[in-house]
């Protein structure tokens, strides 16, 4: 096996894992705050994408210059998906915070299969081309066998993703409530936090991290239709719980190993069995470690 | 009066018409904007935004109309005195419920027979969704173990089927229990890796067991003929009689019926056994339970065993139904579906389980007429009926023991369910 296949691989790997993360960081954050597996989180990442197209194609029209378009249409995009994110908060899940953990389940389950439907009705069910905004990097020209332009925006965008993300929970004041509230909800509202302010603005940023994914894998498959967002939704749902649900470092980690894992066997093994592989990796790594790889040892007490 | 006068206050009013102005925005790009890529054109649907407007106006009253008398009721409370009105009455009237006991036996022994083929196989297919619905909630209901990947044990009494016709020539009869066999130990060689693992982790588990599952049939040719599937898998036979499509329908009905009194039948014995009773141990709290003596290896090993072994039989029984079976058939979503008839029902009840399989199976067939929008009502429906009832619709009775004090002395001790 020669070395170029290898690198090849990996930042496939790479890129497949970044999408993972930004979708899985509204998994695993919606969860370390409500406990609730947000099983319409993929239909929002399908929503941001879907915008992106539409806003896309609409200024394509006027001949708009295509980095403009980019940005105005991610912009769009973020805004939507978050829009989106926070109404469905307060329909399915706000009024459900009190009752079992499975009925809030269905609840998501029941908004996932009504987006979805709701957008095949009112757009379409056949897949749409997404127009190519990502202009080619000159100095990528070199290795572009291995890594493309879009590629490598891919893996910028969510390395700065990272980064605010990480600024925002550890240092600001939003911040240290979010954490506040994900260790005990309930302590934390004696304490004068305001918990409803604290999930809508979890529920922005996870809307908004996964309609930013939700544009760049359209910009990297090129084609996008209304059940996008479950498949990778159930993909970025493995990937927070391979790294510890509720964690967000371990979101991170988990898509990025989900991302090699899925790589490295299509590319070594066979490309049949993609997924076999990786819920394989998921089995044998959650025998080991019930909780996740960064996941924390839960203590139960009778 | 006054009650109802409020919420058409002119505040109410004006809360709704911001509530549908920012449906309007919310729905803007997906509902008045088509883009067609090919042509390059874009299409803008504004009467689409003022239908929108309109609906939202009104939903958004109802919604906070009922998000209101829900607070005023106490929540789910509610859902326990229907079962147990309906209980009291039919101990206080001994004639009224022989007389509809006996009527609904008639109703479901006539059924067939006064509708068509077409209803008796929507109702056949209702019945079979009863019975996965009481496998599963062994698990989720009963057990507390969340199973995503339910449709792997159905697979597999189907698969079993079809192969062991295809290779060996068995029939019907012969396959059913050994589908159901198959589907145990599938069951358990999924509960030995899970057996450290809790809630969430369990769910990801099971659904990409369910999952792995799928793909293999799927891509293992050799096995499972691939995605193309199996097909003329033979209809059950009667002691060798085979018979035309109607009535073959018609067995496969009452086949059904047959096996839905067995299940409940043996559901419930078990539920009440000792063996029942160490799974809600268990689903209340493992640990507590762990330290009364109650083995939790062995309790998951036999909650995932027996769960599994209804999906087996009806994953036969299913085969023989359509005659044609592929992977496509047991997708996450079927696992999904049969989740949603237990937890609709109300978790841990039968009745619950029925009542749950007969709104989810009936419902999008007779909901046929809105074609298109079926899917969408669906879901919507889902959600609506979580958070106007989210202990489901018939809530789970516990069996309680009441011991009246004696002054004679005498231990009769009275049971009762309450």
């Amino acid at each position: 096996m020669d070395h170029s296949y290898f690198f090849e691989l990996f930042l496939g790997g790479m890129t497949r894992g970044s999408i993972y993360a930004l979708i899985a960081l509204g998994y695993t954050m919606v969860y370390g705050i409500i406990k609730l597996i947000n099983f319409a989180h993929g239909e929002i990442y399908m929503i941001g994408a879907f915008t992106a197209l539409i806003v896309s194609s609409v200024l394509g029209f006027t001949g708009m210059n295509p980095i403009l378009i980019l940005a105005i249409a991610s912009v769009l995009a973020i805004f939507f998906s978050s829009a989106y994110g926070t109404t469905m908060e307060k329909i399915a899940y706000k009024p459900l915070r009190e009752a079992p953990r499975l009925s809030a389940l269905i609840s998501a389950i029941g908004m996932s299969m009504f987006l979805q439907n709701y957008v095949l009705l009112a757009q379409t069910p056949d897949f749409l081309p997404f127009p190519d905004m990502i202009p080619d990097f000159k100095f990528l020209q070199p290795i572009n066998k291995i890594l493309n332009s879009t590629q490598f925006v891919i893996l910028v965008t969510t390395a700065i993703v990272m980064i605010l993300l990480t600024i925002l929970i550890k240092f600001t004041k939003i911040g240290k409530a979010m954490r506040a509230t994900s260790q005990d909800a309930k302590m934390a509202q004696l304490l004068g936090i305001n918990i409803n302010k604290v999930i809508t603005v979890t529920f922005i940023i996870g809307s908004a991290t996964a309609a930013i994914g939700g544009v760049l894998i359209s910009s990297h498959t090129g084609q996008l239709n209304y059940y996008i967002g479950f498949i990778a939704g159930i993909k970025a749902f493995v990937a927070a719980v391979l790294g510890g649900i509720g964690s967000i470092p371990g979101a991170v980690l988990g898509s990025f190993v989900l991302g090699w894992t899925e790589s490295f066997g299509t590319g070594y093994i066979s490309s049949d069995y993609e997924d076999v592989f990786a819920f394989i990796f998921l089995i044998i790594i959650l025998i080991f470690r019930p909780s996740g790889i960064l996941g924390r040892k839960q203590n139960d007490k009778v | 009066m006054s009650n109802i006068l409020k919420y058409f206050s002119f505040k109410e009013i004006k809360k709704s018409l911001v509530m549908s102005v920012w449906f309007m925005i919310l729905t803007f790009p997906i509902m008045v904007i088509k883009v067609n890529t090919i042509e390059n054109t874009v299409i803008w649907r504004w009467n689409y935004l003022i239908g929108v407007g309109i609906s939202s106006f009104i939903f958004a009253s109802l919604w906070r109309y009922m998000i209101e008398r829900k607070k005023l009721q106490g929540g789910s409370e509610s859902t326990v005195p229907l079962l147990q009105k309906i209980r009291e009455l039919g101990e206080r009237k001994p004639t009224l419920k022989k007389g509809s006991l006996i009527g609904v036996i008639v109703l479901i022994l006539v059924f067939p027979f006064i509708t068509s083929m077409y209803q008796t196989g929507i109702m056949t297919t209702a019945l079979m969704y009863v019975i996965l619905g009481l496998g599963l909630n062994i698990v989720v209901g009963l057990g507390g173990l969340l199973n995503l990947g339910y449709a792997a044990f159905y697979a597999v009494g189907a698969y079993t089927y079809a192969l062991l016709h295809i290779h060996f020539g068995l029939g019907f009869w012969v396959c059913l229990p050994i589908g159901a066999l198959m589907a145990t130990i599938l069951g358990v060689l999924l509960a030995i890796p899970v057996l450290r693992l809790r809630g969430d982790y369990l769910a990801i588990v099971t659904l990409g067991f369910g999952e792995i599952v799928r793909i293999v049939l799927e891509n293992w040719n050799a096995f499972s003929h691939g995605p193309s599937g199996i097909a003329n898998i033979p209809r059950p036979t009667f002691f060798g009689i085979h018979f035309t499509l109607p009535q073959a329908t018609i067995y496969l009905y009452f086949i059904m019926i047959a096996l839905v009194v067995f299940t409940i039948f043996v559901v419930r014995r078990l539920e009440n056994s000792r063996m029942g009773r160490t799974w809600i141990a268990m689903r209340e709290d493992e640990i507590a339970s762990q330290s009364m003596g109650i083995n939790i290896t062995q309790v998951k090993v036999t909650t995932f065993a027996l769960g599994a072994f209804w999906a087996g039989m009806i994953g036969v029984v299913f085969a023989a139904k359509t005659t044609f079976i592929n992977p496509a058939s047991f997708t996450l979503w079927e696992s999904i579906i049969i989740l949603c008839v237990v937890v609709i029902g109300g978790m841990g009840s039968i009745v619950g389980v029925v009542v749950g399989a007969g709104i989810l199976i009936l419902l999008p067939e007779y909901l046929r007429a809105f074609s298109q929008y079926r899917m969408l009502i669906f879901g919507a429906i889902l959600v609506l009926m979580m958070v106007f009832r989210p202990g489901g619709i018939v809530t789970s009775v516990r069996k309680v023991y009441k011991i009246e004090p004696h002054l004679q002395g005498g231990s009769d001790n009275k049971v009762e369910d309450k």
